[in-house]
């Protein structure tokens, strides 16, 4: 056994996009054990629901996070929507469907460049930013926003996609799916790529499982776990499988990323065939009385809003669990046993956002 | 050979030229959705208050002695929540941002109709 060291990592680390700080015990170059803190950018957002009635709630909902903000919002319209019982019409379900894709998309081609960008892959870290781009931009064209949509709202949603932009965005689908296949040969054929991520950081089946792993992670794993499946928001109208691969390590979570990108984009396109006439919102009138919890599948995994009301315009208790929260313990365990030079891309693999985490 | 695998996206880029505008010479066109800043028709404006009560971030205020309107532009999040709950319609959303600025200014407009009145009018 050899000296036991203690190297800090984060708050401020060049990998990390969010503070988070990890006190890692080292045996020469090996992990031995990675104590977590968090608590760096704590907002008390979930505290302002004593001040923001429960209809501006739904601006501060969004602002959770800067990247999956149209899923936080749209999670908190559903809590209170079920509180209301209010059943929102059938073309904002389709709307808040092909929002919560592109969502999806975005978020995993920015973490894709944060990938590259770790492993020192300048060039496709720029390749996939642009990607992206063209998925704000088809956001700033539906919504008005390019990150905070402030699009969604409790009974339904405020903005609508003519037919005619529908058709635009497929178009640009299109073209994305296309160079995004080129960009695909890169993550899963080249050797450089696979050297950094293949066999790298593997959790088990059984550890994603016992240890709560959500999303991507626990897909990765062989967990076949997607929330999607329940069939909330225009899901259930969709056909769709939970994208699951076995092998569990970075280059796993890497694959599963890249199938859900093609994934949302079938989605999105069968939302626009499928999608109906009609209004896309309807008037809520009264103050929510009850509880409820709500688990949608965000771009990171599993989130669950838990709300409870009393009847006045302000709630009583808005609780979040969000992804990052969920798969940090199963970053721990593959934090185990791996190189120091490993440690950046196994936080990255489970996709941090310490922002959503402390809220 | 998976070595090269990004070389045909590289030598594409070679004869592509910029993806991004250039930008002092170009600017982005914003979009007809785009959110940009709240303004208001002050002539038509009533002074309830609705889009102070509603407002996410409290950065309207109105005073209804005084008949002014006031905005607070850096505590503005463009939500568009004001411009929809207003009874006379008279607030609307333009695409394009508010300039950059370096202090807390409140936009201030008063009525039209108040006596004394030399600048929204």
């Amino acid at each position: 056994m050899g000296k036991r060291t203690v190297i800090p990592f984060g708050p401020q680390h060049p990998v990390l996009p969010e503070p988070i700080h990890l006190d890692l015990v080292l045996e020469d170059e090996i992990v031995v054990e990675a104590i977590p803190r968090i608590g760096y950018i704590h907002r008390g957002l979930e505290k302002l629901v004593e001040k923001k009635d429960f209809q501006q709630y739904t601006y501060v909902a969004e602002r959770i996070c800067g990247i999956c903000s149209f899923m936080h919002g749209m999670g908190y319209c559903m809590t209170i929507e079920s509180i209301m019982e209010v059943k929102i019409p059938e073309r904002a379900e389709f709307l808040r469907t092909i929002w919560a894709e592109l969502s999806r998309m975005h978020s995993h081609l920015l973490w894709m460049g944060l990938l590259a960008d770790a492993f020192g892959f300048e060039s496709l870290f720029m390749q996939s930013w642009r990607l992206r781009e063209q998925i704000l931009d088809i956001f700033e064209e539906t919504t008005g926003g390019r990150v905070i949509f402030s699009v969604c709202d409790i009974g339904g949603v405020r903005r609508d996609i003519n037919s005619e932009t529908l058709n635009k965005i497929v178009g640009v689908l299109d073209g994305l799916e296309k160079e995004f296949k080129e960009m695909t040969e890169v993550f899963i054929n080249d050797t450089s790529v696979k050297a950094r991520t293949k066999g790298v950081g593997v959790l088990s089946k059984q550890a994603a499982s016992d240890l709560g792993a959500v999303g991507p992670m626990a897909r990765a794993s062989g967990v076949e776990m997607d929330m999607r499946t329940q069939g909330y928001s225009a899901y259930g109208q969709l056909k769709f499988e939970p994208i699951i691969e076995i092998a569990g390590d970075s280059y796993a979570r890497t694959s599963v990323r890249i199938r859900e990108i093609f994934q949302s984009i079938d989605l999105i396109k069968q939302c626009v065939t499928l999608i109906p006439e009609g209004d896309i919102k309807i008037k809520v009138s009264g103050n929510p009385n009850g509880e409820y919890f709500t688990r949608i599948e965000q771009p990171r995994g599993e989130v669950i809003y838990y709300g409870k009301a009393n009847g006045t315009k302000f709630l009583d208790r808005l609780r979040v669990r969000t992804p990052t929260f969920a798969n940090v313990p199963a970053l721990l365990e593959t934090l185990k046993g791996c190189a120091l030079a490993d440690v950046p891309i196994l936080i990255l693999t489970i996709d941090p956002c310490i922002s959503c985490t402390e809220r | 050979m998976s070595i090269l695998s990004m070389t045909k996206t590289l030598f594409k880029n070679l004869i592509h030229g910029p993806y991004t505008v250039l930008y002092p010479i170009k600017k982005k066109d914003s979009y007809e959705n785009t959110r940009g800043k709240i303004g208001i028709t002050i002539a038509d404006c009533i002074f309830c208050g609705i889009c102070e009560r509603r407002c996410p971030t409290g950065a309207i205020k109105v005073e209804k002695l005084r008949s002014t309107w006031s905005i607070d532009r850096l505590q503005c999040i463009q939500c568009n929540y004001c411009t929809e709950v207003c009874p006379k319609k008279c607030l609307k959303m333009d695409n394009q941002y508010t300039s950059p600025s370096f202090d807390k200014v409140r936009d201030e407009y008063t009525s039209a109709r108040v006596s004394n009145n030399t600048t929204n009018n």
